[in-house]
């Protein structure tokens, strides 16, 4: 019978715990995935009791004082700490989302967090993005037009034309959609991944960009288009409230129109 | 020193920073032909130009209103309390409106007016006729007008296939034995090998240094490296004393909400329900400066008559403007209004309060984004090989008091100008001049103290401390004994460095050696601010002096420049101000009170 062993590092096993130092009325317990490229270590899960009477609303806080009271060496990514910048994206409580919008309130019992599922680790909760970011390359997303305005005027755009857009060029590419679909997980080296075909799309509906025929020629391929089941997950895990899932669905039926 | 593996890289060009300056810059320097590298400590679309929400000043006369670029500069140059230069203005009035419709013309997503050219808003301190009535001069993409320029700025620069070193946090400038700068020495915290980066040019476009305060609305990545970095290199900041107070920082939070909502129709009122800015700025009303509705807020506070159990806020109201324009124009901040205080802006009033959100002051520059300083009577001096642009440098364009949508401006203008110079100066290829070997051997051994730093403070405990310090004696309103006692303890935090302990002592995404990094940045700005706002001894712009109350334009209408030495230091000097203008298509405007 054949054997099956699971890759080096992956099997996550119980780190450290750190206890509070003091009486507190309202702990609360964040379990956290800890991994470094340095040693030979499998991934472990450190526990940090943080007083949270003691600490700021969202869980991105919780991380933040936890990076600069009790452990500086944890490590991940955060910048603008308003949602609008994409660094801090990780799986907490289960959902892939940005920790700067996620309330520590809405969640129940312990917090959770891990990096987001089915990247490589760099460190701890920081995931390697560069595939998608070439992803994101491969698909131009400029303007792409060979008529040329004005010369120094504006090209007209009227409001019904640019509210196609809208929906589409909000998003903050922190990549919570993409590795929150399953398809993406078992064809990643293939499939764009939602968050990129939202960008693909982006392009394609906004009435100054002349160049949809070709983008559609580039997307007609089983996998970098149609390997989307419409499982839905990027839209429901989307912290921005896009929908990345009817963007898709968008392009497959300007597919199909052309046909 | 062995330790470290040294990759070497030659380039025309270096640029420091991949925020809207930065990529403005890599773009007209790639597109120009120059082999550019563009090195940053966050992936490009993190950089905190993002954040931006309200709009770009441009006088594109959309709204058809007669606006001019005569008066965004006068209007430019009166929110600057006549502290900025106004060759420099008038440069940066007369491009905005190509810079902007370049903008346009890359992809960025503006909202339309009916006509289907660029939406244009209110907004603080932009006005008609010098001052007669508002002006819709902000091109705004709903608010999120820094999301979208920064990145279409991005994809333009994936167009013209840009190179781009991500997550390398630059340590110092290399600069020669001739006091020429020749590129920059940065870690890869991917791998934590060491890079060289050499260029003939080197910009500086490193953005603001928010985070030396305790409550502001900048990234947490706002650390200043550029500005700490032209410290160590034995040069000075400039008017580093002036530091905005947006007035609409959530309470509490500390994240911003657009002025544009006040462009909108927004207001701001006290605990008696008074719209107390008509008694402040008749005119201009909830839309006067930045700084005189940031000192008008406090004062309410401070008599007694701010909002919320303690009394120590201000609301804004929303309610009574129309949902679907709230829908169409505002969507992000009544967002960030949910999120961050549970507030349906369409049913209540946003708790604010007047946060840190911009630094005015910063490298000094000229308007083509060359580095000067001060060399005996030669105040325009350059430095050789150096250049900086947005928030990290001081044109000055902004002088005392920036008026909102001119930041995003600026990263765009000097940016461009800065390609523009560099395409002009530089000469494509040429070879490097060989490095001694000390100039790279010095910054290593300040990597490696931080690096395997053993003291028992940690940074987060020395950095908390300096925000203190800084948001409690550099605040909207200063006295000397207040800026006295402030001296004295930024002075002490910053000795606590030495005894300063971090944990972590991998190279590879080492953030708790890269926040040491930032944290000794920050302190070294936070003692030029703190000296800087110490020695003036007026009140102009976002310098709120409650000993001297009043401008003074006879000792005190010159620029600060500071230098800082390796103790810890400081040098003062001081340049002119460029009342001159750069052309004779507009004649250069007196001093006058600023009244809104």
């Amino acid at each position: 019978m054949a054997e099956f062993a699971l890759p080096k590092h992956s099997k996550i096993v119980k780190g450290i715990d750190y206890p509070l130092q003091s009486e507190s009325e309202n702990p609360k317990k964040v379990n956290v995935y800890r991994w470094s490229p340095d040693d030979d270590e499998n991934p472990r899960i450190d526990s940090y009791t943080i007083d949270l009477n003691n600490c700021g609303p969202m869980v991105l806080d919780a991380l933040i004082k936890i990076k600069q009271e009790v452990d500086s060496s944890l490590t991940f990514r955060r910048s603008c700490r308003e949602g609008i910048c994409g660094s801090c994206s990780m799986n907490i409580d289960g959902t892939n989302t940005l920790a700067c919008l996620k309330s520590i309130e809405d969640i129940k019992g312990d917090i959770n967090i891990y990096p987001l599922p089915h990247m490589d680790v760099v460190k701890d909760l920081v995931p390697d993005l560069s595939k998608a970011y070439a992803q994101l390359t491969s698909v131009k997303p400029w303007l792409q037009s060979d008529s040329r305005p004005e010369e120094g005027k504006s090209r007209k755009q009227s409001p019904e034309q640019r509210e196609k857009i809208d929906g589409l060029w909000e998003c903050v590419l922190c990549f919570s959609c993409t590795t929150s679909c399953p398809s993406y997980w078992w064809n990643g080296d293939k499939y764009l991944g939602p968050a990129v075909l939202l960008q693909a799309y982006r392009w394609i509906a906004d009435s100054r960009d002349e160049n949809t025929e070709e983008r559609l020629n580039d997307l007609e391929d089983t996998f970098k288009l149609y390997r989307c089941h419409t499982i839905m997950n990027c839209t429901k895990t989307c912290p921005k409230g896009l929908n990345p899932a009817k963007a898709i669905g968008e392009i497959k039926k300007l597919q199909l129109e052309r046909k | 020193m062995s330790e470290y593996e040294i990759i070497d890289h030659e380039h025309d060009v270096v640029v420091v920073g991949a925020g809207g300056a930065g990529l403005r810059a890599t773009l007209g320097m790639v597109s120009g032909g120059l082999k550019t590298a563009c090195i940053t400590k966050v992936f490009p679309t993190r950089s905190h130009t993002v954040a931006a929400q309200g709009g770009i000043g441009a006088a594109l006369n959309n709204m058809g209103e007669n606006d001019s670029w005569q008066f965004h500069m006068y209007d430019t140059v009166k929110g600057s309390d006549w502290l900025g230069d106004q060759d420099a203005i008038e440069y940066m009035c007369k491009e905005a409106i190509p810079s902007v419709t370049e903008l346009e013309n890359f992809g960025v997503p503006f909202s339309r007016t009916e006509e289907g050219e660029v939406y244009q808003r209110p907004f603080g301190g932009h006005t008609l006729d010098y001052g007669k009535k508002m002006a819709r001069r902000a091109c705004a993409a709903a608010d999120r007008t820094g999301h979208a320029i920064l990145h279409t700025l991005y994809q333009q620069c994936l167009k013209h296939k840009a190179e781009f070193f991500v997550e390398y946090i630059a340590l110092d400038l290399l600069m020669d034995d001739n006091g020429k700068c020749v590129g920059v020495l940065a870690l890869c915290m991917d791998d934590g090998k060491i890079h060289r980066f050499r260029g003939h040019q080197t910009v500086l476009a490193t953005g603001g240094y928010g985070r030396v305060y305790f409550s502001c609305t900048s990234a947490h990545t706002c650390t200043g490296d550029g500005n700490a970095m032209v410290l160590r290199a034995g040069l000075p900041l400039q008017d580093m004393e002036f530091v905005q107070f947006h007035p609409t920082g959530v309470y509490g939070a500390g994240v911003l909400i657009t002025e544009g909502s006040r462009g909108e129709g927004g207001y701001l009122t006290n605990s008696e329900g008074e719209r107390f800015m008509e008694r402040y700025a008749p005119t201009a009303k909830d839309l006067a400066s930045r700084d005189v509705v940031s000192r008008s807020m406090t004062i309410e506070i401070n008599e007694g008559r701010g909002v919320g159990p303690n009394k120590d806020h201000i609301f804004m109201h929303l309610e009574h403007i129309d949902p679907a324009t709230l829908h169409m124009r505002l969507p992000g901040i009544s967002e960030t209004a949910k999120i961050f205080c549970g507030v349906d802006v369409t049913k209540e009033p946003i708790p604010v309060l007047p946060t840190v959100h911009y630094n005015m002051g910063g490298i000094p520059t000229n308007y083509n984004g060359e580095v000067v300083t001060r060399k005996g009577n030669d105040q325009n001096a350059v430095v050789s090989g150096l250049m900086a642009i947005g928030e990290a440098a001081c044109v000055s364009v902004h002088g005392a008091n920036r008026l909102g949508t001119n930041s995003l401006l600026d990263i765009v203008v000097f940016g461009r100008a800065a390609a523009q110079r560099a395409l002009k100066i530089v000469e494509k290829g040429a070879s490097h001049a060989p490095l001694s070997k000390h100039v790279t051997d010095k910054i290593l051994a300040r990597l490696d103290k931080m690096r395997y730093a053993k003291g028992d403070v940690s940074v987060g405990e020395i950095r908390n401390s300096m925000q203190n310090a800084m948001q409690k004696h550099a605040a909207v309103f200063r006295s000397n004994s207040s800026m006295n006692e402030g001296v004295k303890k930024v002075d002490k935090i910053a000795n606590s460095l030495d005894g300063v302990g971090i944990k972590d002592r991998s190279l590879i995404f080492n953030t708790d050696l890269v926040e040491a990094l930032e944290l000794e940045n920050l302190m070294q700005q936070a003692i030029v601010t703190i000296k800087s706002a110490d020695q003036r001894k007026e009140s102009r712009g976002a310098h709120s002096h409650e000993d001297y109350p009043d401008r003074d334009d006879k000792d005190w209408m010159k620029h600060t420049i500071m230098w800082l030495n390796e103790k810890n230091k400081t040098k003062l000097d001081y340049r002119d101000v460029h009342l001159n203008t750069l052309t004779n298509e507009v004649a250069s405007i007196p001093p006058a009170a600023r009244v809104y």
